[in-house]
């Protein structure tokens, strides 16, 4: 069986521009969760998000391209380019054919979609934009980063809501995998910080309200725990075939080992244990690896109620025992919850935690809850050697996706 | 402003040119002004003048001067049959 490597991370975050300064603000602990900026929240109930600070397009994109790109298309690219750097890779003309990208997304170009609404009906525009369809379409950072880099091999484009770019990331591990491709390019972007769709989570009512004090507002697993915040941003992985990645002495963070897939199949907003439970069994499985050998689990944790005590429950249920073991820990205390590209940026963030020896906290954590009550490496990072690790992403829709990564022995 | 002078303008702001290169004579394919470039150069012209520019004769400009020309027909609200007429034999032509 053909194995994969992670040979380049990128990283467009809330807490950090570039994968260094996103794992180093997380293993510090801060929270990039602020009062919105991208338009005027005043009239909003829930008024904070994590956004990416002093945002500026036109520092990575001539204006011309900028006319053709939704926001989540301009992040899943300066990821792409971030982590095609990181990698050192040239792709030769020959390989072009076996180079693809997978990328997922929630919301897809969802501010081109208000954009567009909002002059339609509330303008009472009878034309909109021409662009507005290859701008919104969900496969359009897929497309772009194919088009940016001569990728010309399988491509696709995943959107299963929170799970997005998890699936995006199994799905690229499974084309190396099961040899469709050498060389691919997975991972996530999303903008979902309008208007519009703040309206639309508020109505659900899961949102975290501390608009007085937004730094502290997303307490996964506490037990005053509250969530989740809305957050944006694109990560990026260069994935390899070991023995691609060998003959052109790559940087190697982290092996890709397992990946594990299932559907709730029960509720449309409530999470099941077992789903998840079958996704996490799956991901080891493949690995061939024992629930022992898992040492740190970055968890979906989006600080509500009913995910943190299922997802509790889960980890119980699939590790036994070594739940008790496990360094369990939710960076979306920090980064917010990034929608489809929250999967890539939390796997980011694992293997990179894996590669310091840092095992990053779940901040703001004020007290223990009875049914959360594993290790969440509350407000202070740890210096622990990560050998391996699994990032989970259970969806609204109950699709879940759970990613496995080892050191690379 | 002349009409030959706004959508040169246009051209310019749209496609991000050095406003020096676009002539009167200029093509689109010299211009690297392709299909959905093209479409978004119409949408903006429609915007500009508060217009409707058909389908038909939209697909089939190829330059500079015709955009002018079909536009200014449009504006002193011409008939513009014939060049739907036109339109529709090129479309045959290319289809045959």
């Amino acid at each position: 069986m053909r194995r994969v490597v992670i040979t380049g991370v990128g990283v467009l975050a809330s807490t950090g521009k570039d994968p260094e300064s996103f794992i180093t603000n997380l293993i510090e602990g801060r929270s990039a969760i602020r009062r919105i900026e991208q338009f005027d929240p005043s009239s909003l109930s829930v008024q904070i998000a994590a956004e990416i600070p002093d945002y500026c397009a036109s520092d990575y994109f001539p204006q011309k391209r900028l006319d053709l790109v939704d926001r989540f298309t301009e992040f899943g690219l300066i990821a792409a380019r971030q982590a095609m750097a990181s990698s050192g890779l040239e792709v030769k003309e020959t390989e072009q054919p076996r180079f693809g990208v997978v990328m997922g997304s929630g919301m897809g170009g969802a501010q081109t979609y208000e954009v567009g609404y909002s002059s339609l009906y509330a303008k009472g525009a009878t034309r909109v934009h021409p662009f507005t369809i290859p701008k919104s379409m969900h496969n359009a950072a897929t497309s772009q980063i194919c088009m940016e880099f001569g990728a010309q091999g399988p491509s696709l484009a995943t959107s299963t809501a929170c799970s997005s770019s998890g699936h995006a990331v199994g799905t690229a591990f499974h084309h190396i995998r099961f040899n469709l491709a050498d060389i691919m390019l997975a991972g996530g972007s999303e903008s979902p910080i309008t208007f519009g769709i703040m309206r639309f989570w508020e109505s659900v009512r899961v949102m975290a309200t501390g608009n007085g004090d937004p730094s502290h507002a997303c307490r996964p697993f506490s037990a005053d725990r509250e969530g989740l915040v809305l957050g944006e941003g694109g990560a990026v992985l260069v994935l390899e075939e070991l023995e691609h990645a060998k003959r052109r002495g790559a940087n190697v963070y982290a092996e890709l080992a397992g990946y594990g897939l299932s559907s709730d199949a029960g509720h449309i907003t409530q999470p099941t244990v077992d789903g998840p439970v079958r996704a996490i069994c799956m991901a080891l499985n493949e690995a061939g690896l024992n629930p022992e050998e898992i040492d740190y689990v970055n968890a979906h944790g989006t600080g509500t109620r009913l995910n943190d005590t299922t997802e509790t429950q889960v980890l119980k249920k699939a590790f036994g025992d070594h739940a008790r073991k496990l360094a369990v820990s939710s960076t979306k205390s920090m980064h917010g919850h990034a929608m489809g590209a929250t999967g890539a940026l939390e796997l980011a963030a694992t293997v990179l935690a894996m590669q310091k020896g840092v095992i990053p906290p779940t901040a703001n954590y004020t007290a223990p809850d009875p049914e959360c009550d594993l290790d969440y490496v509350p407000n202070q990072a740890r210096e622990a050697p990560i050998r391996a690790a699994i990032s989970n992403s259970f969806a609204f829709g109950g699709l879940n996706a759970v990613l496995l990564v080892r050191r690379l022995e | 402003m002349h009409v030959a002078d706004k959508v040169i303008e246009i051209i310019v702001r749209e496609q991000h040119l050095d406003p020096n290169v676009v002539k009167l004579d200029s093509t689109f394919a010299e211009l690297g002004i392709d299909s959905l470039d093209g479409v978004n150069i119409l949408f903006a012209l429609e915007e500009e003048f508060k217009i409707d520019i058909p389908d038909s004769v939209a697909q089939n400009m190829r330059g500079v001067r015709q955009v002018v020309d079909s536009l200014t027909r449009v504006l002193e609200g011409q008939d513009i049959s014939d060049l739907v007429a036109m339109a529709k034999s090129d479309t045959q032509v290319a289809a045959s």
